[in-house]
């Protein structure tokens, strides 16, 4: 897809998930937004994967590591033929395969059940290691949010991923400036994050997480670094291209009543028209 | 009959942030430590009067009791709060050497157990913690059926020197005992007599136990509500008898069946009184997408659902 069919098919994955949120009652709006545009990049420009064969050996790897966004990567997955579009409507319904976090052993094109945070990246660094060892070409990318940084085990895996000199791994931190409770900046601080990787062996690059021309740039397989995993600090708003959640910390799971439904509806049919 | 059914339900964080923050105006040594939680283990309260004393260590769960463990060391008194599933389940090694092998003064709370986060999946359950906990020693683990029996065993708690665990839910119940009920750990409280089956239950699910009895008095069956909120240490004396004085019980649990208060009761039970039992609980699988409620009635645990195991039950009693 070019750039502007990919930025229509951002647009139409947040309008479907912010249906389904509302009718749901639930959901994880705000990461949904702001990870929207990294998801859509992925699965219609950059991923080698095929609905047809969800499991082919040779496929490239991808961790939703924070999986309280599922919906955003269901939704997604329907675009892309994994499954059935109709099946959203029964996001969070009784026995739905479409629970609140993914599960791969229910849901194609998912690969690993996520939802405890801090467990994306070290299991993506074990897939990256068993293509080097298989001495395959597949690529693992891992998104993981900022908040999610702050758990200990994220920092184990990145030691390893450059003691392992894993070049076949990009991590992708979906850097909203805000967690579940507060900004980061008021809990746990751990901005500035291109240091800290740097320090421990990475090459990092920074962009705007909400620019799809720029996340397509940056995910290129050009950009390989010999030697070193890559990680893109992905700058992003959460509730992204909804005004009224943008930035905003209360909307991490709340749910839009009927008069904020019509206006974010609206500003997403907008911002496409 | 009760008025169960029309009860005001509560939400046990209420009683037991309620709790927190009283006994924080007089204990300058009481401190919560949560994990980006703040809002979950309604601790705002709590924010706002003592904000030097909330300490938020992030989402970082394995460093959060680690630093509660810390901080009981330096005479603090610890209420270290998060999600069930993770605090115990990401932490236990920090649990087991940190709180319980080191003996430090950590009060575990564990918010929105069993399913009560329903739809967002296994990995947001906890109903594998008892079994976790209850297999490290020194310690105890209380599962609160409603806000008085929370507010009581939270003041417990800091007014005991130990570890403890108090799983709370964030399911609304109905208070079910008595507004001066004073708890004390490792003791049962009947909630009803009875002397043809005892149905044992903790947590959420006591309220559903004594609905089950009642449908069941209504048939003519006599049945006995143990309300077991110490899983750890078990009340021995009070399954003993009704093991001897009603011949058959029935246990259930937001909990899978292995390990939890059922096995804990079966343990008791085949080593002194022998008599048919039946555990219900989450039956051994990653359940489906549904609300605890949803869950809870799939696996039996509505009181029709108990009721009818337990005349099942009955007529496996030695005659
Ligand atoms: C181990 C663990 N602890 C706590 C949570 C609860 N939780 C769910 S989402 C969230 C905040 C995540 O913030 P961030 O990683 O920044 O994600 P985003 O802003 O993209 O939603 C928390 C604390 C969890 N899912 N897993
Ligand atoms: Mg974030």
């Amino acid at each position: 897809m070019d750039i502007l069919e990919l930025k229509k098919m951002a647009n139409d994955i947040r309008q479907r998930d912010l249906r389904a949120v509302f009718e749901a009652g639930a959901g994880h709006i705000g990461g949904e937004m702001s990870v929207t545009d990294l998801l859509t990049a992925l699965y219609f420009r950059i991923l080698n994967v095929d609905p047809k064969n969800p499991t082919d050996p040779k496929r490239d790897r991808f961790i939703l590591s924070k999986g309280h966004a599922a919906l955003a990567l269901y939704v997604t997955l329907s675009k892309r033929g994994f499954i059935d579009p109709e099946e959203i409507s029964t996001f969070l319904k009784p026995h739905s395969r479409l629970n609140g976090h993914p599960n791969r052993n229910k849901v194609p094109g998912v690969e690993t059940n996520t939802g405890p945070l801090g467990h994306g990246l070290p299991i993506a660094v074990g897939m990256a290691k068993a293509a080097k060892l298989s001495g395959d070409t597949w690529r693992t990318v891992v998104i993981t949010g900022d908040g999610e940084m702050q758990e200990g085990s994220n920092w184990e895996a990145i030691m390893a991923a450059a003691q392992f000199g894993l070049d076949n791994l990009t991590l992708i931190i979906d850097h909203n400036r805000l967690q579940q409770g507060a900004r980061l900046a008021d809990t746990n601080n751990i901005a500035p994050l291109p240091p800290k990787l740097e320090a421990f062996g990475w090459a990092v690059e920074e962009i705007n997480g909400n620019d799809m021309e720029e996340i397509c740039a940056a995910l290129d397989a050009s950009k390989v670094v010999p030697g070193k995993p890559r990680c893109i600090v992905a700058h992003t708003n959460k509730g992204n291209g909804i005004s009224f959640m943008s930035d905003n910390v209360a909307w991490h799971h709340k749910v839009p009543d009927a008069d904020q439904y019509k206006q974010a509806m609206a500003e997403l049919e907008e911002a496409v028209s | 009959m009760s008025n169960l059914s029309e009860a005001k339900l509560h939400d046990c964080r209420d009683a037991f942030t309620q709790t927190l923050e009283g006994m924080a105006a007089t204990n300058q040594e009481i401190v919560a430590v949560c994990n980006d939680s703040v809002g979950s283990s309604k601790l705002n309260g709590f924010k706002d009067k003592y904000p030097e004393r909330l300490v938020n260590v992030g989402i970082a769960e394995q460093n959060m009791i680690g630093v509660g463990a810390g901080l009981a060391n330096g005479g603090k008194i610890p209420f270290v709060c998060g999600a069930a599933c993770f605090l115990t389940g990401r932490a236990l090694e920090q649990i087991k050497a940190d709180v319980a092998y080191s003996n430090t003064n950590v009060k575990l709370v564990g918010i929105s157990s069993g399913m009560a986060y329903g739809p967002l999946g296994p990995t947001h359950h906890s109903t594998e913690d008892f079994a976790w906990v209850r297999a490290i020693p020194n310690v105890p683990i209380v599962a609160p059926c409603d806000s008085i029996e929370t507010a009581a065993a939270v003041a417990y708690a800091a007014e005991t020197t130990g570890p403890i665990f108090l799983r709370l839910s964030r399911e609304g119940v109905p208070d079910l005992l008595p507004a001066d009920y004073k708890f004390e750990l490792g003791k049962a409280v009947t909630l009803k007599e009875g002397s043809d089956v005892t149905l044992i239950a903790n947590g959420i699910l006591s309220v559903r136990a004594v609905k089950a009895a009642e449908l069941l008095a209504a048939e003519g069956i006599s049945a006995r509500v143990l309300n077991m909120a110490t899983v750890r240490p078990i009340d021995r004396d009070a399954i003993i008898a009704a093991a001897s004085e009603t011949g058959a019980i029935l246990t259930c649990e937001e909990h899978t069946i292995f390990g939890g208060l059922g096995s804990s009761v079966a343990e008791v039970v085949v080593e002194t009184v022998p008599v048919p039992m039946t555990r219900l609980g989450v039956p051994g699988i990653f359940v489906p997408t549904g609300t605890a409620s949803f869950l809870l009635d799939e696996f039996g645990m509505a009181p029709e659902g108990l009721a009818a195991s337990a005349k099942e039950l009955i007529k496996k009693k030695k005659a």
